[in-house]
């Protein structure tokens, strides 16, 4: 078996480069992209749980997170299509007018 | 099958950098795809077969294509650095590496890579999944239909003409 300490450090990694992108990127594509591989390094992490616990409700909590990821894709991308249409762009810096 | 574990590890690694560190937000897509496959691969090592399956359908089928579609639909081209974005880099990176390492040495020491030893695999097959999603989380399960029906509304309020 592969050691639990490694396929920990597999999400941790996949995480931190989804809070890299998140940070880093300026499309809000792409920024949208990021979440979604934190969601899958979370995953990752639940899984090898549940394998090293030997037993499923990780997978469970996986398979919910899978739902929850669809449904925000759907709102998000709607979002974003009707910010692009409001807006013409689809950088973040300009979307600002919420700020102080 | 460890060796296998490994190589699609650096595959994800590499392909999340790629998603990470393209300007292009079509080749981030595709790169977020290889990603999904490779955790597929893992998954499957874990013996998570149906939750693998259900990667590769709902997640590199169903949502991928949905925001590669966004991509094409809006023409979406490539980004331009900005001042934000420089100040991000100086300020986010050090930081990054600082948690990266932290929550990496806090993984060490609760988990010494020493120790391999795993609980007996419990059936992960769909016959097991399901029982358990029936039986014990009924409660969350129909919750998450009011969820996807709040996110159906929700797209379709937002997809009027005029917001």
């Amino acid at each position: 078996m592969v050691p639990l300490a490694h396929i920990l450090a597999l999400s941790v990694i996949l995480f931190t480069l989804g809070v890299a992108g998140f940070i880093l990127r300026r499309n809000i594509i792409t920024i949208f992209m990021c979440i979604e591989l934190m969601l899958n390094a979370v995953n990752l992490a639940f899984i090898a749980f549940a394998r090293y616990l030997g037993n499923l409700d990780g997978q469970i909590f996986v398979f919910f997170v899978i739902v929850v990821a669809a449904a925000e894709a759907a709102v998000g991308l709607a979002i974003i299509i009707a910010v692009q249409r409001n807006r013409g762009s689809l950088s973040i810096d300009d979307m600002n007018s919420m700020k102080l | 099958m460890v060796p296998l574990f490994y190589i699609f590890a650096v595959v994800a690694i590499l392909a999340g950098l790629s998603v990470v560190l393209q300007r292009t937000p079509v080749y981030s897509a595709l790169s977020l795809i290889v990603v999904l496959c490779a955790l597929a691969v893992v998954y499957l090592l874990l013996g998570a077969e149906f939750l693998a399956v259900v990667q590769v359908i709902v997640y590199a089928g169903a949502i991928m294509v949905l925001f590669v579609l966004v991509i094409m639909l809006l023409n979406a081209h490539r980004e331009e650095p900005t001042d934000r974005s420089r100040l991000a880099r100086i300020l986010g990176a050090p930081l990054l590496i600082v948690f990266l390492g932290e929550v990496l040495y806090a993984i060490w020491r609760q988990f010494p890579p020493e120790q391999t030893a795993a609980a007996p695999a419990a059936g992960a097959g769909p016959r097991a999944i399901g029982e358990l999603l029936f039986r014990n989380y009924v409660l969350p399960f129909e919750v998450t239909s009011i969820l996807i029906l709040v996110a159906v509304l929700g797209a379709v309020v937002l997809a009027k003409k005029q917001i």
